[in-house]
């Protein structure tokens, strides 16, 4: 197992090579030299002019003038060595500073709609395989498909209208007031947290959910009517602990790697949802900064959320070889 | 085997059991009909029993149809202003600023007891204490019709020449230049509209209108026309770079289906709105609303072709070691002709469904992009670009009626995810 884990980690080190040269690429596709752009900003806008030292400075730390690859050695260089995600121009702060505030919650958020997923798919998928064609399962199948199929940034914005027009609170945000946000972690803080968090938690769970649904229920369909379960039933095992121990753990196994990919979709999800919901998370952070031409604030937040993603899947991968012993050993 | 047949033979199933002496032969003849019929008919028959991916068809069918003659279906134009030319002023162009952000005008289909339909023209007033504008319906009946005269408007590809000047000497031109010499373009132009005022000078906003006075249910029906589309051009590209990369992966193996599979895994791996976001930004902001569309669908492709691949290359896999293509391969059929001949057509059906399942991503896509402004941006106007406008909650809770973009995204997404299924299942015909 521990083998498994350590080849698991050797092997993200290249994809999260690739993943970084590809996000370097593309937060260098605008035409044009972002820090070239931002030195003549400033000057037209407040009559800043750089000196002659500072732009020396820049050369050394962002490799301002230096071609391509020298910089993305730079770029990468300082994020893997010395946690110097580079300089937010558009924030006037170090980009990494922004960042460090942004993630925790966006991976708080980005978990919490993890769970609330898993909780409610795992238990309603297992319900509408075993209770085929009854009224459960078509009521929940009905509501995967709507929740399937509503964008949710359209459910976002709809639960925030009905917030404000029939429960007159306000859906946005993630704290009651600025101040709260502000404020330093307390219970109290916490508090706050959860009782916002769970509606963006909701509306970016909700597609995952609707997926996950039907991947279990399908699954778990292919298991039910195979002859072992006929065989346990005959030996006369309580239904409950059949399940459990036989056909679900077979139906686990698509379910737990389909979740690879859910935390790529959740973190998407999030956002755009934390967009319409002006949450304090990467989403709307890193629209601006991509609208902003802030190179390294924006960049830093891709690398950051892909390299969440691949953590995700080596998480599931570890709980796929937990559960499967022929992975774990198999090649 | 003709449709009657088979339902025949199933009405005769159906019957089952009360006669069992008499059923057995027609359940044999049932069954040998089974067994002939080519594998489309059991296709079809299969996804027929597909009831909701049945009527998902007919929506779909309609969406497009609506969305091929947009104009003839809308009751006005998605914009005036730009119809305008020196030569030209559209009909109701003149009413655009009386209607800014004007709620729904609901329809009343009987008048004195005849069926006429008509609409209250509105009024703008302003309450006196809170200075708000509101819409108030006047006395004035707006009379209603089918097939009457409106905006003009073009069906078709205005661009393309059905008989381009360097092909005068073409056999197939000479033909048709005496019977059809009119028709320039692969297009016509017309004024007539399913259903609309009967005088082109009335307001009429079915759906309300926007905050310039257009009309938002005509626009709905125009921007279907792109997001419609995008879904259709981006799985195509999709599919073009699925199939190739899948089919590689899978046909020649090794290093090169070794770094297609990372590559999908890496593509997989970053969460598809950010970078979709970070390239639709990189794109020049000045260009050709063309190319801005064409821009988006490569982007939304670009992360979309890794699905449709491991679809092809899981397939390529699995039937190299069948049976027929074993046997081709000792028949001495060159490796191509297999491939082709033998290996596509056997999971062509499997690329279909999951082309359907691929579509509605690609829309949501589109609109989420243009929701947040980086997407298409007007004059193109797409269910996302219309939903820019209620990125506000504000703005929604006021004028509400500027969310049916939302509900068209809704209904075409359920239809497709539904279609996907029916033709999944149908796919594999000799799976129960």
């Amino acid at each position: 197992m521990l083998t498994y884990i350590l080849r698991r980690l050797l092997y993200m080190i290249p994809v999260m090579f690739i993943i970084s040269i590809l996000v370097f690429l593309t937060i260098q596709l605008p035409p044009g030299d972002p820090i070239t752009k931002m030195i003549e900003n400033q000057r037209l806008q407040q009559g800043r002019v750089f000196s002659e030292k500072d732009i020396e400075m820049m050369q050394a730390r962002f490799g301002y003038g230096d071609p391509l690859p020298v910089q993305y050695t730079k770029w990468i260089g300082n994020i893997v060595l010395r946690g110097d995600f580079g300089y937010s121009f558009y924030k006037r702060e170090e980009a990494g500073k922004v960042i460090a505030d942004l993630m925790p919650l966006t991976i708080a958020i980005s978990l919490g709609s993890f769970i609330f997923t898993w909780i409610v798919a795992l238990p309603i998928g297992v319900l509408s395989a075993v209770r085929q064609y009854s009224i459960a399962d078509y009521v929940f199948t009905f509501i995967g498909f709507i929740g399937l199929a509503i964008p949710n940034f359209l459910l976002a914005l709809i639960l925030l209208v009905l917030g404000l027009t029939t429960f007159h609170t306000s859906f946005t945000g993630l704290f009651s007031s600025a101040e709260i946000q502000q404020a330093p972690w307390s219970l109290a803080k916490v508090w706050d947290l959860l009782k916002h968090a769970w509606v963006p938690m909701v509306v970016i769970g909700t597609g995952g959910t609707a997926g996950l649904i039907r991947i279990m229920r399908a699954n778990l369909l292919d298991e039910l009517h195979k002859p072992y379960v006929e065989t346990a039933r005959a030996k006369g095992l309580s239904e409950m602990r059949l399940l459990v121990k036989y056909p679900l753990r077979h139906a686990m196994n698509p379910f737990v790697s389909g979740f690879a990919y859910l935390l790529p979709y959740l973190v998407a999800g999030e956002a755009i949802v934390a967009i319409v919901m002006n949450l304090p998370t990467e989403g709307p952070t890193l629209l601006n900064s991509l609208l902003n031409l802030d190179v390294y604030l924006g960049g830093g937040i891709l690398l950051l959320i892909s390299f969440m993603t691949l953590i995700s899947t080596l998480l599931s991968d570890i709980l796929l070889a937990w559960l499967d012993p022929r992975i774990r050993y198999g090649n | 085997m003709t449709t009657e047949a088979k339902n025949e033979a199933q009405d005769i199933s159906e019957e089952g059991g009360v006669d069992l002496a008499a059923e057995i032969p027609v359940m044999g003849e049932a069954a040998e009909r089974f067994a002939m019929a080519p594998q489309w008919q059991l296709m079809w028959w299969k996804f027929r029993r597909h009831r909701l991916a049945l009527v998902s068809l007919v929506v779909i069918i309609i969406l497009y149809t609506v969305a091929i003659f947009a104009g003839f279906f809308a009751p006005k134009s998605a914009d005036p202003t730009e119809l305008q030319t020196p030569s030209y002023t559209p009909p109701g162009y003149a009413h655009q600023t009386e209607y800014i952000n004007a709620p729904p005008m609901p329809i009343h289909w009987i008048d004195n007891g005849t069926f006429a339909p008509y609409v209250y023209a509105f009024k703008k007033t302003r309450d006196p204490k809170t200075l708000v504008e509101t819409f108030v319906a006047t006395d004035t009946k707006i009379r209603l019709g089918f097939f009457v005269p409106g905006d003009r408007y073009t069906v078709g590809f205005s661009s393309v020449p059905v008989c381009p000047p360097e092909w005068s000497e073409n056999a197939i031109c000479k033909l048709i230049d005496p019977v059809l010499g009119f028709v320039k373009t692969l297009a016509f132009t017309a004024d007539i509209h399913l259903f609309g005022p009967i005088n082109p000078e009335d307001p009429f906003y079915p759906a309300g209108a926007d905050d310039v006075g257009r009309d938002v249910f005509s626009r709905l029906i125009y921007a279907s026309q792109v997001s419609l589309s995008v879904g259709l051009v981006g799985v195509f590209l999709s599919l073009l770079l699925g199939i190739f990369l899948g089919g590689l992966s899978g046909l020649v193996g090794g290093w090169v289906d070794n770094l297609i599979q990372r590559t999908i895994e890496v593509l997989r791996a970053i969460p598809d709105i950010p970078l979709w976001m970070a390239l639709a930004i990189a794109m020049p902001p000045r260009l050709d609303p063309v190319y801005v569309y064409f821009g988006v669908t490569i982007i939304l492709s670009l992360l979309r072709w890794t699905d449709l691949a491991r679809v092809v290359r899981g397939k390529f896999l699995s039937l190299r070691e069948d049976d027929f293509v074993t046997a081709a391969e000792l028949d001495g059929v060159p490796r191509g002709r297999i491939i082709m001949r033998h290996m596509v057509p056997s999971f062509m059906s499997h690329i279909i469904a999951q082309m359907t399942l691929s579509i509605p991503g690609m829309i949501l896509g589109e609109s989420a992009l243009s929701f947040l402004g980086v997407g298409l941006r007007p004059p193109v106007v797409s269910w996302g670009v219309m939903l820019n406008k209620a990125i506000d909650v504000v703005v929604v809770i006021n004028k509400p009626w500027l969310l049916l973009p939302g509900l068209a995204i809704f209904v075409t997404i359920l239809a497709f995810n539904f279609l996907g299924d029916g033709l999944r299942d149908a796919a594999d015909p000799y799976h129960v």
